[in-house]
Parts: structure tokens; sequence; C-alpha cells
């Protein structure tokens, strides 16, 4: 009882800590032209110390900031101070000096234009309380790569440290609306480096990532009913997928890439179709006489979980992918939808009403227990990062829609700061 | 008198729209996709994301004079009696026209999420068609389509915007 008593203290110590200690680090970097709004802090965070890289003082962003953000993001580190310890990765680290700071890790690197003009990016990773050298990272890239580069450095530092895939070098997509203009962005894991897919004068919703991370599916109003299109990012070549009568909507990919699931009306009513890519001939899958839409797939392709009406409230169901009887998953409140399944296959995450607000939700699938992870109350589109360790969902901050991640726990929430105007529909890609 | 001088004149768009030999609702659908393709084909590095910009179909007709909306309340797919003159001018209209077609476009207001809402619009916009059905339009001409909450009529976080918002709308 008193350990327990004991530990919450600690951990509400510890919050508030963190949370100046954050706004510290990042205020000393004000330079930085972009934010990692950390709120909350974990009890296991590695303290990590990432000096700033020889050579990258003539980018905008510097590399340092990006790896040091996305490692914080995780919410498995904490950043350490490098004021006035300057040095690369061929530097003899003060490890006195950094023990008293108390840091356990230490990252140094540099970056260096070759003749050619691309870049040389070095870094080196110690282990600060053992003093031990973990390893050398040293790629060549052209300078549109400096910030892919970054959040390989991270992915490199976390997969040494957590024994986990790192999530930094993917991409997510999201749809931004401003001024009537919907865009269709393709961004890096931190909501920066964003590049337009696709602008249009009509709403685009329900974008959804194809296994290998080259094509997007989403749907588009530009023809003034909701379409399927399929998108591949490199050429911007688009098909339409799914066009029949009434509305083709909640595209979600198999996993082998040969077909989609669908809501389709060309029957009457919401159903769930099987879309084949190649042919583009939609199979049935559903014959329920209310709703039924936002399916996905299992990530072994087994089953498909889904949103349905059919028992007087929206609630989540899943069936064998080979259709057949659903079985009820959610059962608290009278409104649950927009599920995402954790690649890993053992969570799910969804949105909930309760009392008019709608909330994240995170339910363990072995145990069936569930909770809200948020605080925010108009949460839309949870998707799950590939290491199926962090969330990005859809909210609204001070009255503009805003995209977050948060770590499954919701004890680490940053916010993505890539773009103004409102930012919605976030789907986080496959690794690359 | 006025409403009468503009019964006279909607009637003589009408009438001469149909006369004119040109069929409003036939607007050919554009192919924007190979248009993209052509525009924006380039050899690009993986990394590399080729931007796009869509076209507008801007499919119109010609509806009948009036308001062309019919409402609903708030979690609601029944029509209230207000929707009865509705429907029933649109659906003389569309016997009287048989080569017109409408989209009847579902809307909610903007609780809630997307694509939920998108199917709760097609519930709304599937019984206007089932309606109008009833009143003897051929269904060829009839197409029930969803916005969702992505179109709303009137911006706004009270009932007022919300019950302007939840709608369907019928579209020549």
């Amino acid at each position: 009882m008193n350990k327990i008593l004991f530990l919450s203290h600690l951990s509400q110590l510890f919050r508030r800590f963190g949370v100046l200690t954050a706004i510290a680090v990042f205020s000393s970097t004000a330079l930085a032209q972009f934010r990692v709004d950390v709120s909350g802090v974990g009890m296991t965070q590695v303290p990590i110390a990432v000096a700033g890289f020889k050579g990258e003082e003539t980018f905008p962003q510097k590399i340092s900031n990006i790896v040091l953000a996305d490692l914080e993001r995780s919410g498995q580190f904490r950043a350490v101070s490098m004021a006035g310890m300057a040095m690369d990765e061929l530097s003899r680290p003060d490890m006195p000096q950094l023990r008293q700071k108390s840091a356990d890790a230490l990252v140094a690197g540099s970056v260096t234009r070759l003749a050619d003009g691309r870049y040389e990016m070095r870094a080196k990773l110690w282990d600060v309380v053992s003093g031990q050298d973990k390893g050398d990272y040293r790629e060549t890239i052209s300078q549109a790569d400096l910030r892919l580069s970054a959040h390989r450095i991270a992915d490199w530092v976390y997969q040494i440290l957590t024994g986990d895939k790192g999530v930094f070098a993917t991409r997510i997509a999201y749809i931004t609306k401003t001024s009537g203009k919907y865009s269709l962005w393709i961004a890096d894991s931190d909501g920066e480096n964003s590049q337009a897919a696709l602008t249009s004068a009509e709403p685009i919703i329900s974008p959804s990532w194809s296994p290998k991370g080259n094509q997007l599916a989403y749907v588009s109003f530009e023809s003034r009913k909701p379409v399927i299109y399929v998108h591949e990012l490199a050429t911007g070549k688009r098909k339409i997928m799914a066009n029949f009568k009434g509305s083709n909507s909640a595209p979600a990919w198999s996993p082998d890439g040969r077909s989609l699931l669908a809501t389709l009306t060309r029957d009457g009513g919401s159903q769930l179709y099987q879309v084949d890519v190649a042919s583009g001939e939609a199979k049935r899958l559903t014959q329920s006489a209310g709703i039924d839409t936002e399916p996905s797939f299992t990530q072994d392709g087994s089953k498909i979980y889904f949103v349905s009406d059919r028992g007087g409230s929206p609630q989540i169901y899943r069936m064998a992918a080979t259709a057949g009887s659903a079985e009820r998953v959610t059962f608290n409140g009278s409104y649950n939808i927009s599920p995402a399944l954790s690649p890993d296959g053992r969570w799910l995450s969804y949105i909930t009403r309760v009392g008019g607000q709608f909330k994240v939700q995170v339910m363990n699938l072995s145990t069936g227990q569930s909770s809200a992870i948020t605080e925010t109350s108009a949460d839309e589109r949870p998707s799950f990062a590939p290491n199926s360790k962090l969330i990005v969902y859809a909210t609204v901050l001070q009255g503009r829609e805003a995209l977050m991640t948060t770590t499954l726990d919701g004890k680490i929430k940053a916010k993505l700061s890539g773009q103004s105007g409102d930012i919605r529909e976030p789907a986080w890609g496959p690794y690359r | 008198m006025i409403k009468r001088s503009l019964w006279i004149l909607a009637l003589t768009v009408v009438l001469s729209a149909c006369s004119s030999g040109v069929k409003l609702n036939e607007v050919p659908v554009e192919d924007k996709v190979a248009s993209a393709n052509e525009a924006t084909a380039t050899v690009a590095p993986s990394s590399m994301v080729a931007p796009v910009v869509s076209g507008n179909a801007g499919v119109q007709g010609v509806p009948p004079a009036g308001v062309n909306v019919v409402y609903f309340d708030y979690d609601s797919f029944t029509l209230k009696p207000e929707a009865r003159a509705v429907l029933e001018r649109n659906a003389a209209h569309l016997q009287a026209n048989k080569t017109f077609k409408v989209q009847l476009e579902g809307h909610t207001d903007d609780r809630g999420g997307r694509e939920y809402n998108l199917a709760l619009g097609q519930k709304r916009a599937e019984t206007v068609r089932r309606a109008l059905t009833l009143l003897g339009v051929s269904d060829a001409q009839l197409e029930a389509v969803s916005f969702g909450k992505e179109k709303p009529a009137a911006n706004g976080a009270d009932e007022a915007a919300f019950a302007q918002n939840r709608r369907v709308e019928i579209k020549y």
C-alpha cells in the first residue's frame, strides 16, 4: 500500500519536473523551426544527450534537434542538455560530466558536404554508464534526404537502446483544409517536410497506405460524390478504384496489397465489399439491414474489424475475412467507431462517445479491457505506427483541428506541427 | 404577380432547355485521371511525391423552382411533414422530365467520425430516394450519395447550425 502511494507521488513529481525540463530544453534551442510539445512523462525513460552535429549549423533544421525530438516523442527517452559541450563522433566524451548530468546515453555526429554535392552523415552512440562505445552510423545521402537520414539515426539509436524497431523514418499521410481548399499531404513521422500529393476544391477523406507504402487509397469528392482512388505517390498516377452508383468510401488495403476493403452503397445501404485492385470488381462481404462501414484487415488477413449499427447503435465487430457471422467487440457506450488494429495484433484503438465527447480508446485484445488515453473531446481516426508503440490521431486543440501522437498508455503526447490551418485524417505509413 | 412571372420564367427556362436538343443531364464524365497521369507522370526518386490538382466535374441539370432541400431531426432518418411539398414538387418535375437525373446528397451535422457520418448521410439520402420512388419517379433517375459532415450548410456549433446541416439536397 505504502509503496504504491509512494510511487504515485513520485510519478506526480516526475510529471511536473519532466514538463519543466522539456520546456527548458526546447526554449534553449529556440532556433528550431519545429516543436514537440511533450505532455506528461513516463517512469522508465532513458536520459539521453544528443550533441549538436558538427556541420549542421548551415541547415535550417538541426540534425541533432530532429534526432532528439524523435526520441522524446517515442516516450522512451528524456532529453539531457548538452549545453556547452561541443563534440562530434570522433571526440572523446567527457563521461564524468555526462554522468553528473545523469545522462545514460550519448549521441554525437557530423554532417559533411562531399565534392559531388551529396552529404556524409556520421554518428556514434555511447553508453555513458559503462563508458562503452555502442556503435557507429554512416551513410551518404542527397541534400533532400537530410531529414530522412536524421530520422534513420533516431531509429538506429532507438533500436540499439530499446531492442524495438523505430518508426521515425516512416511517413504519415494527412489532409488539410485551408480556405476551402483540401490537400492530401505526405509528411515525415514528425509531421514535417510535407509534400502535397493532391489538391482539390472538394473534400478528401480516409487515406489508407498500401502495404508497400508506395500508394495511397482515399476518398475524393471531386466529382461531387465519394469515389475511391488509388494514387501512386512517386508519379502522381491515379486510378479510380471504386465509382459505383451511390457512395464509395472507407478504403482499407489487404495485407497482400491485391484488394481493398470498402464501403459501397450500390445495392442500397452502406455495406462492406472487397474490391480487386487489378480488375476493379467488387464482391459483397456483409448482408445487414443497417450500416456496415470502416472495415480493416488484421495484419495476417484472417479477420476484418468494422463498425455496424446492426445492434441499434454503432459498435465495433469482427468477422472472418471469408465473411460469415460477426462477433461484437465493443460493449461499453452507445457510439464506438473508427477501429484501428495494431500491427502486432495486440491492441485495438477506436473512438468512443462519452457524454457528448469523442475520445481515443485503446483496448487490450487479449483481456478486452479498454481505457481512454486523451484529455481532448473531439478525437478522430486513430492510426497505429508500424511498431505498434505509438498512435497518431486527429483532435481539436484551441479551436483548430490538429494531429497528435501518443504512446499507448497516453502518457507521452506530441502535437505534430508541420502545417498551419486545420489538419485531419492521419494515416501512419508502413516501414520503408 | 412577381411570383407568377418568376414561375413563368422558370418554366420557360425549363422548356427551352428541353426543346434545345441539348440533354443537360448527360454531361460527359470527364476522365480526370488520364489527364492527371499525363501531366505528372515523370521519373522521380522514391521519396518524392508528385503533386496533383484535381478537377471538378460540375454536373448540373435544371431544378424546379423553390427550395430543394429536406431537413432531418438529430439522429433521425424519417421524413418530417415539411418534406412532403418538396418531394412532391421534385417528383412531378422528374416525371415530367424523364431524361433528368438527380443526385440526392445526404449531409449530417459535424459531430462524430467522418466515415460514420458519411454512412448516416447516406441513410438520409436513401430515405429520400425511396420516397421519390414511391411518388412514381424512376429509380434510374435517382442516385443517393453522401457528403457526411464534409459540406456543412451552416458553420457553428449550436443546434441552429446543426439543424441546417442535417439535410438531403436534391441536386440537378
